[in-house]
């Protein structure tokens, strides 16, 4: 296999965007043109979840290879629901480490605000097993809700824990241009006034509304190449060193233990021994946090603390920028945004920009390792990332 | 939750009788059936009926219902592991909010899911609730 390297990125602020899904997936793949200098691409995946029944429109990589005047270069559609967007970063290696093509494309896009939240959350319910789950109304939050309250109960984690990932994410998010939400948070507004019931009502008990992200749209482009070429950019050297993929039942209750993320550990295992590098190694990393417990239970499988110990390093500053293992930096799901299929691609952009060192005020310093965990369905097909920063 | 219509005839073995299978190998029981036994590739299945009664193993107290469920919330949604093997995720009914508790005692009963908005059918299948 040839190592891969990362040779340009781009995003879109993930917000409510006003124009078309096409132009969401070509203005990151421009910009990360733009500043690579790469004018020549031999391939492009295009990551995606909802196209086809949120935007009505299938087959979107074709479109939108035409639309940034890519052809005849080849082009497809990468679908595997939240973690599409990682998905299809594992496809433009295997293209690149196969020596099949030299230069890959990979876009990640979603217009999630096409329709309301009531549709968009069912949109998303469509993951869950739809003989077991979805039709007594199972959708994610409610998969989380049971989950964090198991989970809670066993290990001692409290809402107070829940809600300061919200505070960490949002504070993190403040330093992120293209972050969803620009709203500093308290612990005192979401929790402990009088008015956090209001503030902060319960969606899916023990989850509040402050527990989980927002529905966005937005873009995101990484373009994956050989090492000549990624030296002719400029760029610092960050190479894809590590690329594990792993899967769980699809219905939760299916699983021993429902508290277990059986397939976020195999994921993140198989990522670091391809890296050769151990969990302590790392700088930064962007976990899945589409609800704040899973920030805390995927920072123990992924096995950068014990099982259980998640809250405590988070309530003593570890994984807050700063702190020893930054983690989010970008504002996570939470506050960032998750624009479902582009969010592993958005992870992935937030990580090579640390190693560039190019994260301005929200720079981890010293950043050389850097992680991404993109869990799709809920927890059964995870993809775990792992990116080195070469001199 | 929406476009069930065909699936709502296509499940009535298994929403309306509980019909779940048993592996042969193993006796464990897989609800909805499988066609192959995680862990060791077996396809030898019997048919079995869902024991109806179980324990609570977690659940949530959901405030904000989603499509098709708008008029039930908030109303408590569970993982249920039946006594005879198998588990199940529905609804918790017929008992205050406050008092669904993990590890309480329930039973299964037949009952109105939802309707199904654009074409206008009931929904039928299984909730749970507590044992008395």
């Amino acid at each position: 296999m040839r190592d891969v390297y990362v040779a340009g990125i781009g995003i879109t602020s993930f917000t409510r965007l006003e124009y078309p899904l096409v132009e969401i997936a070509a203005y990151p793949g421009l910009m990360a043109m733009r500043e690579s200098g790469i004018k020549s691409i031999d391939q492009l995946y295009v990551a995606n979840m909802g196209a086809a029944r949120v935007n009505h429109q299938s087959g979107l990589a074709s479109a939108v290879v035409d639309n940034l005047s890519l052809t005849p270069a080849g082009a497809e559609t990468i679908e595997n629901g939240p973690a599409s967007g990682a998905s299809a970063i594992k496809q433009g290696f295997l293209a690149v480490a196969s020596g099949m093509h030299d230069t890959v494309m990979v876009i990640g896009a979603e217009r999630m605000r096409e329709v309301n939240n009531l549709e968009a959350t069912d949109f998303v319910a469509t993951l869950t097993h739809p003989m077991a789950e979805y039709i007594y109304g199972v959708t994610l939050p409610s998969l989380a809700g049971m989950f964090a309250r198991l989970y809670m109960e066993k290990y001692g984690v409290t809402s107070r824990h829940l809600a300061m990932v919200a505070v960490k994410n949002h504070k993190h998010a403040m330093d992120n241009f293209y972050a969803h939400l620009h709203e500093e948070i308290t612990l005192e507004g979401i929790l402990d006034s009088p008015d956090a019931s209001t503030n902060n009502p319960i969606v899916a008990d023990p989850l509040r509304y402050y527990d989980m992200c927002p529905v966005s749209d937005g873009g995101a482009c990484l373009i994956l190449t050989t090492a000549d070429l990624a030296k002719k950019t400029g760029k610092p050297m960050v190479r894809l060193a590590g690329v594990g993929q792993a899967t769980d039942t699809h219905a939760v209750h299916d699983r021993k233990d429902p508290t277990d993320l059986l397939a976020v550990r195999e994921a993140a295992k198989k990522s670091f021994a391809m890296a050769g590098v151990k969990p302590a190694d790392v700088h930064v990393a962007e976990l899945h946090d589409a609800f704040t417990i899973l920030e805390i239970v995927e920072s123990e499988e992924a096995g950068f603390f014990e099982r259980g110990q998640g809250h405590v390093a988070l309530q003593e500053g570890y994984t807050r920028i700063g702190g020893k293992l930054p983690i989010n930096p970008s504002g996570g799901l939470k506050a960032k945004g998750h624009p479902v299929g582009a969010t592993g691609v958005g992870q992935a952009h937030e990580i090579v920009l640390q190693l560039w060192s190019e994260a301005g005020k929200r720079q981890v310093k010293n950043a050389k390792v850097g992680f991404t965990c993109n869990f799709g369905g809920f927890g059964n097909n995870v993809v775990c990332l792992t990116f080195i920063r070469e001199g | 939750m929406s476009g069930i219509t065909a699936r709502y005839w296509r499940e009535i073995p298994r929403r309306y009788r509980g019909e779940a299978v048993k592996s042969v190998k193993t006796g464990k029981v897989y609800f909805p059936s499988r066609l192959v036994e995680p862990g060791n590739g077996n396809r030898k299945f019997k048919p079995v009926k869902l024991e109806y009664s179980g324990e609570l193993l977690t659940f949530t107290i959901i405030r904000i219902a989603p499509r098709g469920f708008e008029k039930q919330g908030p109303y408590a949604l569970g993982i249920i592991e039946l006594d005879g093997g198998g588990r199940i995720t529905t609804q918790i009914v017929d008992v205050p909010l406050e008092e669904v508790k993990i590890g309480m005692r329930v039973r299964v009963e037949f009952r109105k899911i939802s309707d199904d908005g654009d074409e206008g059918i009931h929904l039928y299948g299984y909730k749970v609730v507590p044992e008395r």
